[in-house]
């Protein structure tokens, strides 16, 4: 088909270098090398890269260099490239843009607007490496008091988590991503003392062992659950809403649903399986009351439940009725979260981003008197442990991670998930491509990335001379902003530097 | 309504910081001691202290009238005065009142003019069930955050809070606190870093007959302020004090915990700690962390709390503000500094430092005041000292 389309980047080779061993033409999983033979070299289609730099890295010579292409149409302030493109495509095709991953818009990111106090003089800062320093966190419903009867305190009846580290993995459902991305994040979390989310598309069997570090989903498609699913677990998490794609469902295609996760879906093998939008039980908040007390007589109430809802505009009294509803944690995901599969205008343009959702919602539920009765956790656009500090400063009780899980597996954010061509064989079904995790190798690369957070957490802890995470929740005064408008510092709830 | 914050903090810092000398003595057999061996104590840890904050609390003063709350009220205006007055006379059955005498000196400039009332709280304009205690508290917050000059030095039942701007013994002398009588006494010299100081913002802090006196930073403090906020706790100072002397009202007089339990919840042990404890131990501090975290004071302190009948010594957990306990007979000693006890007390049963997170709990064993001691000897009633 003739396409008026133009690379977005290009493929550089060095000649000298290159041994046309065919490791790029075996490792692309976007059809972008071919091998001619004849003359003994190597062919590029250019326009098929997606810039995932699996090639690159796998060239045993490092003869390739992928970069972008710097063809230009005449500069337009207006009409940019990205834009030129897309309408373009869409011309072409008439469908619907899809991508993959967070928003890569440059909303204004608030976390690199904070910045963090340290102890001089009057309070000595701590040395994490010489006196204890703790991370451990606990979600779920908290009395708003606690009494003491003949000389013993009473017990908390409501059920709770513990977290090694304020630090969970994300929901990515099996299905989304590979069996052994889905495995390293589980067995990561096991051993790492917190919890993975199983996400929407079920729990496979064997990996219910892990049941400890399990967080399972009910989502609207209500995909793999029956009883054992949700007792298996640890915590259930009602799926309302996901940063990437406030208000709408999902659709797995067929060809991804292969025997195993037609088992795991309980669906049948090659059907499509889609989530619909709203959850058809649930029209209003009762009707998420009934869900979230049903869930409970389900499990016993041996388990907190928590609900998930997109960061979106009128999130603080949203939250506040989930709590009331029932609700032991709540979730608020970001603008910037991410996700296999959306339309690319819903993702770059609906919702808010999450340091502002957090900070009002954890306000609004203080304002009530009601934040004691759930956690709070959010997700979308952490990228690293002084943006977890942050978030907990501004009275999150822990942080969902889910790209930065995906990273340490091996994503590069090429933005393909949706695609299933997954080079790095995380987000594809292909067993050729999902190989390319070793579950052994990924849960190691997971633990590591815990450990190092937590280190650096414990260092930020100490140099603002505090030796526990609970001294900074809700402890906005250890943070200032820069390069803020004054509504923008009134909505986070914290002081400009220097004042 | 009245910002205090900017009278206490007058560079709008987020909080007022202050590093200090603090002592505490208590005759656990209730006899009643002048406050001459306080005093020297105190005046002993001058270097503590910078002269602008200095306080006393004194517990079993106000023997005559034991019934009756005691407001001891400062004004800067008479205004502020008169209006405060009106208010008492409505709210309040005014028993007896006095201006608080004083002894001008030159090192004390422009001292407000401190009353105090014995009083009973009237139920007017009252629709709900609440305690007397309750409503005095209320009441007491009412005219700090609204009556403009007027603040509420203290508020309890046979007990009194003195302080001003000033080294401690020159706030003493000024109000002639050696010819007071108290069974438990708590003093402070105060090292403000930030606040040309204000006569309220010195402490001891208090509300109703609770005190704290503390040295060190609080630097969880916007954590536990946030946390007291959702209990209709008004932070209206700007100082880390100030939360612990809510802290304490909340956990102790509210939520009824006994005081071991609030301190267990300001300075809990280290989780590894927790995990190798017997199950009902390691269940009662992982329900108090679960709950009650947000109260645990993180950052360097060392505060001395009291309470009639009670008095506690306490630092942070990992003990990085000095704190020496001492006992001799029936009376306990909690200091800054050893020298300060060694000096008013030079033969001592034992002197000891406590452990960090552990506290010096000092309990009455008698009934107050059988007995008045001045200067070591009795002019004028058991054995429930626990020392953990």
């Amino acid at each position: 088909m003739l396409t008026s389309m133009l690379p977005e980047f290009r493929v550089e080779r060095n000649e000298d270098r290159c041994i046309q061993c065919r490791v790029c033409e075996r490792q692309c999983s976007f059809d972008v090398y071919g091998y001619d033979a004849d003359h003994d070299v190597m062919i590029h289609r250019e326009e098929n890269c997606v810039a995932c730099q699996r090639c690159a890295v796998l060239c045993p010579t490092n003869a390739l260099n992928i970069r972008i292409n710097d063809y230009t149409y005449k500069p337009n302030a207006n009409w940019t490239r990205e834009h030129i493109q897309d309408l373009k495509k869409q011309a072409e095709t008439g469908g619907v843009l899809l991508t993959g991953m967070g928003c890569d818009k440059p909303h204004k990111i608030y976390w690199d607007h904070i910045l963090i106090n340290a102890s001089q003089v009057t309070n000595p800062s701590i040395d994490p490496l010489r006196e204890p320093m703790e991370l451990r966190t606990f979600l779920g419903r908290r009395p708003d008091h606690l009494e003491m009867k003949d000389g013993k305190l009473q017990t908390i009846e409501h059920p709770s988590v513990e977290l090694s580290t304020p630090i969970m993995f994300g929901a990515m459902s099996y299905g989304a991503i590979s069996y052994n991305s889905f495995a390293s994040l589980a067995q990561a979390a096991y051993e790492y003392g917190t919890f993975f989310n199983t996400g929407e598309g079920g729990w496979p069997k064997e990996l219910r062992k892990y049941g400890k570090a399990t967080i399972v989903q009910c989502a609207s498609g209500r995909f793999g659950i029956d009883l054992d699913y949700f007792n298996d677990a640890s915590m259930v998490e009602i799926k309302i809403g996901q940063g990437a794609k406030p208000g709408i469902g999902g659709h797995l295609p067929g060809e991804k649903v292969s025997e195993h996760i037609s088992q795991t879906r309980m669906i049948p093998e090659g059907s499509d399986a889609i989530s619909p939008a709203p959850h058809h039980d649930i029209y209003s908040i009762e009707d998420l009351q009934m869900l979230i007390h049903a869930l409970k007589e389900a499990t016993d109430y041996r388990m907190p439940v928590s609900v998930k809802i997109s960061a979106v505009h009128n999130a603080p009294a949203i939250a506040s009725g989930m709590v009331r509803a029932g609700a032991d944690v709540i979730v608020v995901d970001g603008l910037r979260g991410g996700t296999g599969a959306a339309p690319k205008i819903l993702r770059d343009n609906v919702g808010i981003p999450i340091e502002l959702a957090l900070a009002a919602v954890d306000n609004r539920l203080r304002d009530e008197g009601i934040r004691n009765w759930a956690s709070l956790v959010v997700s979308g656009g952490i990228r690293n442990s002084g943006d977890v500090f942050k978030a907990i400063a501004l009275g999150a009780d822990a942080v969902y991670i889910g790209t930065p899980a995906l990273m340490a597996l091996g994503c590069t954010v090429c933005q393909k998930c949706y695609t299933g061509n997954c080079a790095w064989g995380i987000t594809t079904q292909n067993p050729y491509l999902t190989k390319r995790v070793n579950p052994e190798i990924g849960t190691r690369n997971l633990v590591n990335l815990l450990r190092a957070w937590s280190l650096e957490i414990k260092e930020l802890l100490g140099c603002g001379g505090i030796n526990s995470i609970e001294s900074v929740r809700g402890n906005r005064l250890q943070l200032r902003g820069i390069g803020l408008e004054q509504w923008e510092l009134d909505v986070l709830g914290i002081r400009g530097a220097g004042q | 309504m009245k910002d205090l914050s900017k009278a206490n903090n007058p560079y709008n810092d987020e909080k007022v910081i202050s590093q200090c000398s603090i002592f505490g003595m208590m005759d656990t057999s209730g006899k009643l001691h002048s406050g001459e061996r306080v005093i020297t104590a105190i005046a002993n840890m001058h270097e503590r202290g910078n002269g602008l904050g200095g306080g006393f609390a004194i517990y079993g003063c106000y023997p005559d009238r034991a019934d009756d709350y005691a407001l001891q009220i400062m004004y800067h205006t008479r205004a502020s005065r008169t209006e405060t007055e009106t208010y008492l006379k409505k709210f309040f059955d005014i028993r007896f009142a006095e201006e608080v005498p004083t002894f001008p000196m030159k090192a004390i400039r422009n001292p407000p003019d401190v009353y105090r009332y014995f009083v009973q709280p009237e139920r007017v304009e009252i629709h709900e069930i609440i305690t007397d205690d309750d409503l005095v508290a209320r009441r007491v917050f009412k005219i700090n955050s609204s009556i403009k000059d007027a603040y509420v030095f203290s508020s309890g039942k046979n007990m009194g809070v003195f302080k001003g701007v000033g080294f401690p013994e020159q706030i003493a002398e000024f109000f002639g606190l050696k010819d007071y009588y108290g069974y438990i006494w708590t003093a402070h010299g105060r090292f403000p870093t930030n606040t040309q100081g204000w006569w309220g913002g010195a402490h001891p802090f208090s509300l109703l007959d609770w005190t704290v006196v503390h040295n060190g930073e609080i630097s969880s403090y916007g954590a536990n302020r946030r946390f007291l906020e959702m209990y209709d706790y008004v932070c209206t100072m700007h100082t880390d004090t100030e939360v612990v002397a809510y802290a304490v009202d909340l956990l102790a007089r509210k939520h009824g915990l006994p005081i071991e339990t609030v301190m267990d919840i300001f300075s809990p042990p280290v989780w590894e700690q927790i995990d190798r404890m017997e199950p009902s131990r390691k269940e009662y501090f992982e329900a108090l962390r679960r709950v009650y975290g947000p109260l645990l004071l993180n950052g360097p302190f060392a505060i001395i709390v009291a309470h009639h009948g009670e008095m506690v010594a306490h630092t942070d957990r990992i003990r990085l503000r000095p704190m020496v306990a001492g006992l001799s007979g029936d009376i306990v000693y909690t200091s800054s500094e050893e020298s300060s006890i060694r000096l008013v007390s030079p033969e001592l049963d034992r002197v000891w430092i406590p452990v960090g997170g552990h506290p010096v709990i000092a309990r009455l064993k008698s009934v107050i005041g059988d007995e008045i001691v001045v200067g070591g000897k009795a002019i004028g009633g058991s054995k429930v000292l626990e020392v953990n």
